[in-house]
């Protein structure tokens, strides 16, 4: 853009995303209570803590899964709390799931091209009339869907029914999707849930890449300490419904509270969590 | 696309209808007019599963309400097609536009079916917010209204009576480029992205809306879509029985459609397609049963056993959600 509109800080120009005081609360339990966030683009922003903090209802509330009881949600300069998720996704929010949730009876590629629709896909005149936009659009989604395929290395199961893959190709078919989504900031919920530490690595690898190729802003929740530590630039630490602190991993790492809270109590049970 | 690939899929479509066209040609030369009724019955559950598996099967949506969108179509096309001096003995409470208007059947058809796809839209905006059974015990709420509905409105249905003596305008010709037309729309829309958005809205409503998809526009277009087809077949069937009444449409219409739709294999075409010709031709079979033995419902029983045992033995039905491979030039 060439005219100077004036923005309102040179902070303010970078940020992607803004939380003020966020809070959400299921009938009398407060799962998350005054959380903040301030994310610059294109910045890999970690999220941590024990079972049941409230990372993946922090996820919700970004997502617009849920509401928020409190607090307002801001990307960009827009103000987006009240929003639906489908308007949060085509504004540039994209998202995984901690449960992985694929559209199990369709097919890999597919599962992708679904992401495509909301910039790309037409109407149902021209798709019944076949136009020359519709069978662009087609080809374009075709093409752009080979590229997510080949990013993930899933160009071998493309045409496998989502449902019949293994733990770790649906993982990496929910981010080729969300990353088909063409998103500005995409939220990671433990992605290397049920991962091998083969599977983990190659995960850290994609998740740099697709962060170098795309300048895309990565949230992160994961358990696994390794891929927090080795990708984020920041990290936020939650307990109990509230942020506990929030700075660079290797100050994390140190941080008494945080040994307390959560490095220090050994890990129970399985990690797959809600 | 390349041109010869283009060229295959045309001849894909192109041949099938092609000898559609031929069959029914034969067919209509051997048969005789009992026989040649039933084989527009057949057609015209085609023109229902199918359409039923765009909103049923495709987008998941469990409606029990496409007799109701048949009823809208049907009343509206006889009413249409009704010649004014029977009009005049029929309805003579019509008001004067409608009492002199004698439509050819074709545009009254299409009429038909855009009344029942406008009533999907209007009756979408409270339904559709409903999911599972609670929608499937609206759509059935749906069609009880519009059964009491056409009951009631004497001026324009004539009541309870119906309209009976419409002319025999279905004929094999009438019901062959709907059942293609039918089958063309909703291949298309299946291998579009319009179509994987529904799919997906079937699979995990959450994951699709968090990808972009409006849902309240990928399920009043599939109801709505669904409907017009209904309101068509409800035209074709007034004109080949040649009369219509308030209980033409009924809950075991629906549920036989239902039947249909989920025996073929929710989301698949070809499935549809193929469980609407096995249990017309079926239902046909068992009727001299019936009549000679005294064994009433026998062919209804026997559905409704069939359905139970494919939902236990094989829940994705005949094709699961898929097309014969051959049929299909998609990536996916
Ligand atoms: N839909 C819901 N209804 C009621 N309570 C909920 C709901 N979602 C989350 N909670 C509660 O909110 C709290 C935070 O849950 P959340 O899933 O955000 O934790 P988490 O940090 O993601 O945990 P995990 O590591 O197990 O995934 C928990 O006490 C949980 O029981
Ligand atoms: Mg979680």
């Amino acid at each position: 853009m060439l005219s100077a509109a004036p923005r309102q800080s040179e902070s303010g120009a970078r940020t992607l995303l803004k939380a003020e005081a966020l809070e959400k609360r299921f009938g009398g339990i407060t799962a998350l209570a005054d959380y903040s966030v301030n994310m610059g683009r294109g910045e890999l922003l970690g999220l941590i803590g024990p079972n049941g903090a409230g990372k993946t209802t922090v996820f919700n509330l970004l997502s617009g899964v849920f509401k928020p009881s409190a607090g307002r949600i801001l990307l960009g300069d827009r103000d987006i709390t009240a929003a639906r998720p489908d308007r949060r996704a085509a504004l540039g929010i994209a998202r995984t799931f901690q449960n992985i949730r694929l559209f199990a009876e369709m097919s890999v590629i597919d599962n992708i091209r679904v992401a495509f629709h909301m910039h790309r896909g037409r109407g149902l005149w021209p798709t019944l009339v076949h136009t020359p936009a519709f069978r662009r659009a087609e080809r374009e989604m075709a093409e752009r869907a080979a590229e997510f395929l080949e990013l993930l290395g899933l160009q071998d199961v493309r045409r496998e029914r989502a449902g019949n893959l293994p733990y770790g190709l649906q993982r990496r078919t929910e981010i080729a999707r969300a990353l088909a989504a063409d998103p500005q900031l995409i939220l990671l919920d433990e992605p290397a849930a049920g991962m091998n530490p083969n599977e983990t690595d190659e995960l850290i690898a994609v998740i740099e890449r697709i962060h170098h190729r795309y300048g895309l802003a990565v949230f992160l929740v994961e358990h696994d300490m390794k891929v927090v530590m080795a990708s984020c630039d920041r990290i936020q630490v939650l307990d109990r419904g509230r942020v506990l602190c929030e700075g660079r991993p290797a100050d994390i790492r140190k941080d008494p509270r945080v040994i307390e809270a959560y490095l220090g109590t050994p890990r129970k049970g399985s990690r797959a969590g809600s | 696309m390349t041109a010869e690939r283009r060229n295959t899929a045309a001849l894909r479509f192109v041949l099938p209808a092609a000898a559609a066209f031929v069959l029914a040609y034969v067919l209509q030369t051997v048969l005789d007019d009992y026989v040649m009724s039933i084989v527009n019955f057949v057609g015209i559950n085609i023109i229902l599963a199918v359409s039923l598996n765009i909103t049923n099967g495709m987008t998941g949506l469990f409606s029990l309400g496409h007799p109701g969108f048949m009823a809208i179509g049907g009343y509206v096309t006889a009413i249409l097609t009704l010649p004014a001096a029977r009009k005049a003995m029929f309805l003579p409470d019509l008001p004067a536009w409608l009492a002199g208007l004698q439509a050819p059947f074709v545009p009254a058809l299409v009429v038909g079916g855009l009344c029942a796809a406008a009533t999907a839209l209007v009756i979408g905006l409270p339904v559709l917010r409903l999911k599972g059974h609670y929608l499937a015990v609206a759509t059935m709420g749906f069609l009880i209204i519009v059964q009491v509905l056409i009951t009631n409105w004497d001026s324009v249905t004539r009541g309870p009576l119906g309209l009976n003596g419409l002319a025999d305008l279905t004929t094999v010709w009438q019901v062959l480029p709907w059942v293609l037309l039918t089958l063309y729309v909703s291949w298309k829309v299946k291998f579009s992205s319009l179509g994987r958005t529904m799919i997906a809205v079937r699979e995990d409503e959450l994951a699709a809306q968090c990808l972009g998809v409006n849902l309240f526009f990928t399920r009043v277009l599939s109801l709505a879509l669904g409907a017009f087809f209904a309101g068509v077949a409800g035209g074709l069937w007034a004109h080949l029985v040649t009369a219509i009444t308030p209980s033409s449409f009924s809950l075991i219409m629906a549920f036989n459609i239902v039947v249909m739709v989920v025996v073929g294999g929710s989301g698949s075409i070809t499935g549809s397609l193929l469980a609407a010709v096995l249990f017309t031709v079926l239902t046909e079979a068992f009727r001299p049963l019936e009549e000679h033995y005294g064994l009433y419902g026998i062919g209804e029983i026997l559905m409704a056993l069939v359905l139970i045992l494919i939902l236990i033995y094989r829940p994705g039905g005949m094709l699961g959600t898929r097309e014969p491979r051959f049929l299909v030039d998609d990536d996916g």
